[in-house]
């Protein structure tokens, strides 16, 4: 694929996207709560640029829509409430760094390599820029599980699942030009309660646990064994 | 209409406050939707498929449609005094019980949306609301284990049902290439018509995310661990309907998007492909959950793995395809709701008489208490395949599909029956016939339910009625583009 023989906007469209990877590799990366949901937001952020920009090519004005609901959603509101839950619990200054960083980022440039990939095959059927960006959005849904893999804090495995979900959107945006809105607003719905029912559950895990260090959520697991 | 019976329902109870009242309206409001259910399967029984705003209505999925509503319906009429039981000990919290009638609706609601319409998009979105409606159902005790289930629960499926979602996009892209008109590209029933322009790369893909997203739900092995988790912690009603009703529907999302794989892929050199993952997926889930039966302790996850067990054997039954195949799994559909229902029902009149859920202090329930004791026995025959039950019969002809397909894949499956029954009658029997703890009180228990619904499995397993044969009939051949009868 050439870059220049896109037009300058496909080409900014190609940009954002991978700045959404990047910002996937830096939340995967980050030790600190507080700043791991800053650069959640900024992800947020990119993405409904990204969206807008696609809608401003295509003409499409429910691609507009979702743009709006993905920055008020995933850039404003949701930060904001994992912001508001982590002051109330008391967690600013915690920390919860990757066990072994190098690895975990290598695993992370291994799953960019693997969803190029897996992406190959429809390479003869489409743009090379839907298609790049199609193994994108792939890579950023796979670092969100790996987020969600390697980290022991509920919170930013909230993260992670989240900016999994924004690697579907950057999807689903981008390479098919929007779902129908029905879709996408049902989608962002359930989004928003599942943003709301994972604050719920911060609360009941610290009440029963004291602490949101969800390697203590063991207790089922021993059910397992034979007495 | 079917549908929206129970959305009122949820935002009525959600507002009230006695507890005499909500549980009999949410009994009101389980009726009224089988009455319309009922009524919309004998339109399409005689006047064909229904299509239009955005639902679609077949012989397949109107009854499953019926199954659900009714199972809704018996569940109810169980939760009442159980749930008012649960109150009195002080379990839970008035404002808990309005929650957990609201949601109890809000669960079907997502249910028959998710049967009933025609848009993809549509249905992930109503299988991920009934994740969302019955997650704070799971951790409604509030004790570190549900809460522990409940969190496993939300993220393993929230997990799996954004990989479908990644299914759906890939879908949808591929529909816009072969599609006159891409902005209908996710109608179920115009990607069935056009399936054979799909392009079949990219449907293959795809279907690959699906099965992962929509099998963890399903609980198919290696993603299962949320279920019996989830089904031993939450309240009992809500693990009849959770392995009743909401692994079915999974399996439903799977179903047709298979159909719609396969269309796409009859001309390419692997025209199987989804069938054959989903036969593997299947059988894995089978013979795994059957060796862990062996081991369990809790009454509840016990019966949670062979639900695993029997999800899976579906799952490798719609694999093989094939009109046998596909009749017998449309069968054990029906005939595992209805019984695992209900012996979930009985477990939980079991588990307050022992006042535990452990299995080793759950002992001589037929002395205590016979209608309980006798129902778990009978519905554990019937689950672990006992003729004259109608488990027997669907698994016979399930057996005998794969002997015509896939003759050395049978030694298998009977292997894993055998390693299943053994499992569940190995933890049974001093359950039943053991010997009473001295002081061991029967409860007030509701077997109304349970008769109703073993009574339908055992009518099934003697003589299926013609009308009913005829049904099944004509959904698998909506499945498998062939006739059994």
């Amino acid at each position: 694929m050439i870059l220049t023989q896109l037009t300058l906007v496909e080409q900014a469209v190609f940009v954002l996207a991978a700045l959404v990877l990047f910002l996937s590799f830096s939340i995967l990366a980050q030790a600190r709560l507080v700043a791991g949901i800053h650069v959640f937001a900024w992800q947020g952020a990119v993405l409904a640029g990204a969206t807008g920009l696609v809608a401003l090519v295509d003409g499409e004005p429910h691609l507009l829509v979702s743009a709006g609901l993905t920055l008020a959603l995933k850039a404003l509101l949701i930060p904001w409430m994992l912001h508001r839950l982590v002051r109330r619990l008391e967690l600013e200054r915690h920390l919860d760094p990757l066990p072994r960083p190098a690895v975990a980022l290598m695993l992370g440039a291994a799953l960019v390599i693997f969803s190029y990939w897996v992406v190959v095959p429809i390479e003869r059927l489409e743009l090379a820029t839907t298609r790049n960006i199609l193994s994108l959005s792939l890579a950023v849904v796979l670092l969100g599980l790996l987020i969600m893999v390697t980290r022991r804090q509920a919170v930013t495995q909230v993260i992670g699942f989240m900016s999994m979900e924004n690697g579907l959107f950057l999807a689903a945006a981008t390479a098919t030009h929007g779902m129908p809105l029905v879709v996408e607003l049902g989608v962002a719905f359930d989004v928003l309660v599942a943003a709301v029912l994972f604050g719920v559950f911060f609360l009941q895990i610290s009440e029963s646990i004291e602490s949101l260090d969800v390697d203590r959520l063991n207790r089922l697991s021993a059910w397992e064994d034979e007495p | 209409m079917t549908v929206f019976v129970p959305l009122m329902g949820t935002l009525v109870l959600a507002g009230i406050r006695s507890l005499q009242l909500a549980g009999r309206l949410n009994l009101g409001f389980c009726a009224t939707t089988l009455a319309a259910a009922l009524g919309l399967a004998l339109r399409i029984l005689q006047g064909g498929d229904l299509t239009g705003h955005g639902f679609h209505v077949d012989a397949f999925n109107v009854y499953l449609v019926v199954l659900t509503a009714f199972v809704g319906l018996t569940t109810a009429i169980f939760s009442r005094p159980y749930m008012a039981h649960v109150c009195r000990e002080g379990r839970v919290t008035e404002r808990r019980m309005r929650l957990y009638h609201s949601m109890f609706q809000g669960f079907l609601f997502t249910m028959l949306l998710a049967l009933t319409t025609d848009n993809l998009g549509v249905l992930w979105v109503a299988v991920e609301g009934a994740t969302l409606a019955t997650v704070l159902l799971v951790s409604l005790y509030r004790t570190p284990e549900s809460i522990e289930a409940a969190w496993k629960y939300f993220i393993l499926c929230g997990v799996g049902i954004a990989l479908a979602l990644f299914g759906t996009v890939l879908v949808y892209f591929a529909a816009q290439h072969a599609l006159a008109d891409p902005s209908r590209g996710l109608s179920w029933t115009v990607l069935y018509g056009e399936a054979a322009r799909l392009h079949p790369t990219v449907m293959a893909i795809a279907f690959v995310f699906l099965l992962v997203g929509y099998g963890t739900k399903v609980g198919l092995v290696p993603l299962h661990n949320w279920l019996p988790d989830a089904h031993s912690e939450g309240p009992t009603p809500m693990s009849a309907v959770l392995s009743g009703l909401l692994l079915n529907v999974a399996l439903y999302a799977v179903v047709r998007f298979k159909m719609l794989v396969d269309g796409a892929l009859v001309a390419s050199d692997q025209p199987g492909i989804a069938g054959e993952l989903m036969m593997g997926f299947g059988l894995i889930s089978f013979l795994v959950a059957g060796l862990f039966l062996h081991r369990q302790r809790d009454i509840k996850r016990m019966f949670s793995y062979s639900s695993i067990e029997h999800m899976g054997l579906m799952t490798f039954a719609f694999g093989i395809g094939g009109p046998l195949a596909t009749f017998g799994a449309l069968l054990h559909m029906l005939v595992h709701s209805l019984t695992k229902s209900a012996i979930f029902v009985t477990v939980g009149h079991a588990s307050h008489i022992a006042g535990t859920q452990t299995i080793e202090q759950i002992r001589g329930l037929i002395r205590t208490q016979p209608a309980v004791g006798w129902g778990l026995l009978i519905g554990v025959a019937a689950i672990a395949g006992f003729p004259p039950f109608g488990v027997f019969t669907s698994e016979f002809l399930l057996l005998s599909a794969t002997m015509q397909s896939w003759p050395w894949l049978t030694s298998v499956l009977l292997f894993g029956l055998v390693v299943a029954f053994a499992g569940l009658f190995r933890h049974l029997h001093p359950m039943v016939y053991g010997k009473a703890p001295e002081g061991q009180q029967p409860v007030a228990a509701n077997m109304l339910p349970v008769m109703v619904h073993l009574g339908l499995v055992l009518w099934l397993g003697i003589a299926i009625p013609a009308f009913l044969a005829h049904w099944l009939d004509q959904a698998t051949w909506l499945i498998s583009g062939g006739h059994l009868l």
